[in-house]
């Protein structure tokens, strides 16, 4: 990215405690873009939005907004818009006073704000609703307020705090592609946290992937899929089998714990010898009657759309594979004598998950 | 036919059969006891039971110079006839209430009594109390001839019927509950105000908290509510008074050289009421203030509003729900308020209560203790209906 | 269905009205009193003896006055308390009301054996006790000497403190304007006595602290808060002795007043009650009670303590008894609501 608009400069934040909630973190976002932070809970993605909206103060480093440090400026000086998870509108306003109320503390003038706010109702599907009260709305509907309120100031940034962990799930998927049409439309750079990695790939731009206070990937949602730079990614950004195994030779040929040897792409530099995962996505694993490692079907899973099949190898490892409804060979039955095999190009060596031992993938 | 009707009625019944003896004890405890109490500020039926005749008699009377000869014969008759039973004290303390002096006159009159019928009634009378010749004594026994009066009411709010039946104020030193009724009012009104002013940050201090931190302090909030209203009063007293900790901590201090009137004062009384009413305040405005959460704040702040502006237009505004809980709690309680004003007050600081139970406990006056009751009762009401208006107002859909 | 289970339910309610008497028949004999140091005494001279010699055990309780609560108790139907130490005024309304058992006087020893005051109906007086005018001696070199001095701010500036209600508060008022003690009541069943009280004390208005607690003059006086007191006599006796103060009496215009066992009407121990009062009554029993309380006893043939510091601080020493004033039971019951509100008017202002 050339284009530096927020800028997290070598940002840390640790708690009362010695916490470490973010680690170092280096990550610039573009103007306009829309940007995703992903992990499970306690990953420090929420704290690096709290950080940037400036409800956390970071231990070292600096963040940097359009070029300007936002070290010693107060939230409400900042200037971005934001939605929280609880929506956070106000029960006692009605609807358009809730939309008004950035132009409110503004001091902008009374029909500057009455245009802004029927604007924003309308950009949100809510014409009629303005004088109701947020209690007499559906949760949808507060989320679609509670967006008008955080774009109708025009912030050139706004972030959201999983803004859709409440709705169930056609409406989050419905106001998935409703937040990024307005994205589309409005040219706002956005951050958003989720810990729901479909909703990352279909919304954003770009992904970064947050473990444990540290940044571990950052990259275009196809990039972190298709090409996990840690087994952690590999694990959280879709599913994946993992074998842990040694690596024997440069061309990447790994040897899978119960001695299964298999080929792999080397994605970090790996001493022969090294411990090491390989992820595999499952629709990437190549069932046949004649070629690969010899197992059996093990269990069948209908799941309308694909077929997940777990085989059970003679090695002793479970492989779940994914196969379009309507590609299922007759031969694929419960019980049945199977082979599995993957493309080198498929499957990843990646770091070694210390705590994912062969004994309990073999459970 | 017999078996689907009893399992239709069967969990109704046992559950009303849960419910009945939580319901039988707070009738027989609580709702029986006050409708009586309150019934008594207008029964008057000591004379009427103890002198029915007379109590007759004297309702015809048109109360111009005395009563007929032949109302005062029957009174004589039943005055004998009442000697040594427990209806006498009764009717005696009853015409106490109206006139002092009149139980022991009364009673010496029934001891006195001559033998036989007299042709001069009256002057019989007067010849063992020359009060028994006034127009005023008799008027006093037809206003508490029954069976139902507004006398205690009236004297509730110092006024009373003169000897003619009309309703005049009573003799200004003897005025007194209306100014303690006003009192009352303000004192709970101060301490309520000071409840406030003290546990709102109290309150938003640990609802902003983390659990564990929160948890501990709330029950150091709790303790003195745990604490008997006595004692905490006592404490204060040990506390404020003119060599206590509080005066030797501000002399030495220096920031005064003569110690402060703390105690057996109003502001002694203040101090310790609110001492003891805060946690009524802290718990509810705690409880609302932790439904609400940082995220308001947050948000208004995120959307440019100044510390200030966004707890003045949307947090506080959030919490006054817990705030008219807290006052109407507070203020309630403090309206019943007795030991803390007895202890900690002086000469001026006496609330209705006091009056309550000095007419229920030392004079058995419950006439005039259940009026005083009836009076504080109606105060509260009105004060509780007046703040479901105002609470329920503005959220009424538009 | 329902009515065998409504038959079961009034059962259960039957049984427990029937098992409730059976309850109050087991009850031990309950005597109450005012709590204390002087019920301490009691405990020590008349209770435990009394369990003692008859086997009869006592279940304490006490209380701090009021009709209302006797009259309650009695009228519910619902005695617990047998015996009772009431003041003056709620023996003799009491009595009249028919609260208490009638006493028999003969088993008592006679009407004779008791002084004028503790002879009644329905009581047997217990304790002689008096309100007089206390000071720290170990603070005023030179003492008051009659109320008269307690007016007296030039000669003894600062605080006062007086019980907080007409009682007392008035009849002092008048013996310190120069009221002969036999002249207080008269004057005070008079308007113009009244108004004279109640002028009296508006002229040390400022410097009265009020007490309403027993306890409260002791503690005032020991703080330096006041000056000088109007507190029960025992109480300031009993400081001396047991926190070594050099509290002082002055008997002169002192106000005594007798209280008296009394047994409710309706008890279900009347014969152990009476038996108690009996017991509590006997010369023997009575002399020991002095010491301990520094309160009188009420029995002529119960000997006077043999300590003469003792004996001095008594209400009932015929020394003290000469110059005090006995309180007027009579005006106080004919008086109280009407002077109380007034009371509370003027303090107000």
């Amino acid at each position: 990215m050339t284009e530096r608009f927020v800028a997290f400069d070598g940002v840390t934040k640790t708690f009362a405690g010695g916490v470490h909630a973010v680690r170092d973190l280096n990550l610039d976002i573009a103007r306009g873009e829309f940007v995703t932070f992903l992990g499970p809970s306690g990953s420090g993605k929420t704290t690096s939005l709290m950080m940037l909206a400036g409800f956390e103060t970071p231990t070292a480093g600096s963040i940097l907004l359009d070029g300007r440090s936002l070290d010693r400026l107060p939230p409400y000086h900042r200037g971005i818009g934001m939605v929280f998870q609880s929506y956070a509108l106000f029960p006692h306003m009605t609807v358009a006073e809730n939309i008004a109320f950035p132009l409110t503390v503004r001091r902008r003038p009374r029909a500057e704000i009455e245009d802004a706010v029927r604007q924003a109702l309308d950009l949100v599907q809510l014409t009629a609703m303005g004088g109701r009260r947020p209690a007499q709305l559906s949760g949808g509907q507060q989320q679609r307020v509670a967006l008008a309120r955080a774009l109708v100031f025009k912030p050139p940034l706004v972030l959201m705090d999983e803004p859709l962990g409440a709705l169930d799930r056609q409406l989050r998927e419905h106001m998935q592609i409703e937040i990024k049409h307005i994205h589309a439309r409005l040219g706002v750079t956005l951050v958003y946290v989720t810990h729901d990695q479909g909703e990352a790939l279909t919304m954003s731009d770009r992904i970064a992937i947050f473990r444990d206070g540290s940044l571990q990937q950052v990259g275009l949602p196809g990039e972190v899929y298709e090409r996990p730079l840690t087994s952690f990614v590999a694990q959280f950004v879709g599913e994946s089998n993992q074998f842990a195994g040694t690596l024997r030779d440069v061309t990447g040929l790994v040897e899978l714990d119960g001695g299964w040897r298999m080929p792999a792409t080397i994605v970090h530099p790996l001493a022969i010898g090294a411990r090491t995962t390989v992820s595999v996505r499952p629709e990437r694993i190549r069932l046949s009657r004649d070629d690969g490692a010899a197992g059996a079907v093990q269990e069948l899973i209908y799941h309308g759309d694909h077929l997940r099949v777990v085989v059970r190898t003679d090695h002793g490892h479970a492989v779940f594979a994914k196969l379009l409804a309507g590609a299922v060979p007759a031969w694929v039955r419960d019980g049945a004598a199977i082979r599995v095999s993957w493309d080198a190009a498929d499957a990843r060596a990646l770091d070694a998950l210390p705590n994912h031992t062969t004994e309990e993938k073999l459970q | 036919m017999r078996q689907p009707m009893s399992r239709f009625l069967r969990p109704r019944f046992s559950a009303w059969l849960l419910v009945l003896p939580l319901f039988l004890f707070s009738a027989a405890t609580f709702v029986v006891p006050i409708v009586m109490m309150l019934a008594r500020s207008v029964q008057d039926p000591e004379l009427s039971r103890a002198f029915p005749q007379t109590a007759a008699a004297l309702a015809l009377w048109d109360g111009r110079d005395l009563p007929p000869a032949s109302s005062i014969d029957t009174f004589i008759a039943e005055l004998r006839d009442a000697r040594g039973t427990e209806g006498l004290s009764f009717a005696a303390n009853r015409l106490n209430s109206e006139i002092s002096g009149f139980r022991s006159m009364l009673l010496r009159t029934a001891r006195s009594l001559p033998r036989d019928r007299q042709d001069d009634p009256v002057a019989a009378l007067a010849r063992i109390d020359a009060r028994w010749g006034e127009r005023s004594t008799w008027a006093a026994m037809r206003r508490a001839s029954g069976p139902f009066t507004d006398g205690f009411l009236l004297a509730a709010l110092d006024r009373q019927r003169n000897d003619d039946g009309a309703v005049v104020r009573v003799a200004e030193e003897r005025a007194v509950f209306v100014t303690v009724l006003l009192r009352t009012l303000w004192i709970s009104t101060l301490v309520t105000v000071f409840c406030l002013l003290l546990g709102y940050p109290v309150a938003y201090l640990l609802a902003s908290m983390p659990g564990r931190i929160a948890n501990p302090l709330l029950v150091l909030v709790l303790i003195p509510f745990w604490t008997s209203v006595l004692v905490r009063t006592t404490a204060w007293v040990v506390l404020l008074q003119r060599d206590g900790m509080v005066n030797g901590l501000l002399q030495r201090l220096g920031l005064i050289e003569q110690p402060l009137t703390l105690i057996y004062n109003r502001t002694g009384v203040l101090i310790a009421m609110v001492h003891v009413l805060l946690p009524l305040m802290v718990l509810p405005l705690y409880s609302v203030m932790k439904g609400i959460g940082r995220a308001p704040m947050l948000a208004a702040m995120s959307l440019g509003a100044r510390p200030f502006e966004a707890f003045l237009r949307v947090y506080l505004p959030q919490s006054v729900a817990g705030i008219g809980a807290g006052c109407l709690l507070v203020f309630i309680s403090a309206l019943g308020y007795y030991v803390t004003p007895e202890l900690a007050g002086g000469g001026g600081d006496q609330m209705i209560s006091y009056f309550i139970a000095f007419y229920t406990n030392r004079t058995t006056n419950w006439g005039l203790a259940g009026a005083l009751s009836l009076i504080l009762l109606v105060v509260t009401g009105l004060l509780y209906v007046a703040y479901a208006r105002l609470s329920r107002g503005p959220r009424a859909p538009a | 269905m329902i009515w065998s289970l409504a038959k079961r339910a009034l059962t259960v309610l039957a049984l427990g009205a029937l098992l409730a008497p059976g309850d109050a028949a087991a009850r031990d004999l309950t005597v109450v009193g005012w709590g204390g140091s002087s019920q301490a005494a009691q405990r020590r001279v008349y209770y435990e003896p009394f369990t003692a010699q008859t086997r009869v055990p006592i279940q304490e309780d006490s209380w701090s006055g009021g009709l209302g609560v006797l009259r309650t108790r009695v009228q519910a139907g619902n005695v617990t308390w047998d015996v009772v130490q009431v003041e003056a005024d709620e023996l003799q309304i009491g009595c009249d009301e028919g609260l208490y058992e009638r006493i028999d006087w003969a088993a008592m020893g006679g009407r004779d054996s008791f002084m004028r005051e503790a002879v009644s109906d329905c009581g047997v007086g217990a304790v002689a006790w008096s309100v007089g005018l206390a000071y720290d001696g170990a603070r005023l070199r030179e003492g008051p000497t009659s109320w008269a001095d307690f007016w007296n701010l030039q000669r003894f500036p600062g605080q006062r403190t007086l019980r907080r209600g007409p009682k007392y508060t008035l009849e002092i008022a008048l013996m310190s304007d120069g009221v002969p003690a036999s002249e207080v009541y008269n004057l005070l069943r008079t308007p113009a006595g009244v108004d004279r009280a109640f002028r009296r004390l508006d002229q040390i208005k400022p410097n009265i602290v009020w007490w309403t607690a027993g306890a409260q003059p002791g503690q005032l006086l020991a703080s330096g808060e006041v000056v000088m007191a109007a507190a029960y006599t025992s109480r300031m006796f009993a400081a001396r002795r047991d926190d070594n103060r050099d509290l002082r009496v002055v008997w002169n215009g002192s106000i005594f007043a007798v209280d008296h066992w009394v047994v409710l009407r309706g008890s279900s121990n009347r014969d152990n009650a009476m038996r108690f009062i009996q017991f509590a009554t006997r010369p023997e029993n009575q002399s020991r009670f002095p010491a301990l309380s520094f309160q009188g006893v009420t029995n002529l043939q119960a000997a006077l303590p043999s300590d003469a510091g003792v004996a001095a601080s008594l209400p009932t020493q015929p020394d003290n008894l000469r110059v005090a004033m006995p309180l007027d039971v009579e005006f106080w019951v004919d008086n109280i609501e009407e002077l109380t509100q007034r009371f509370n008017a003027w303090a107000a202002r």
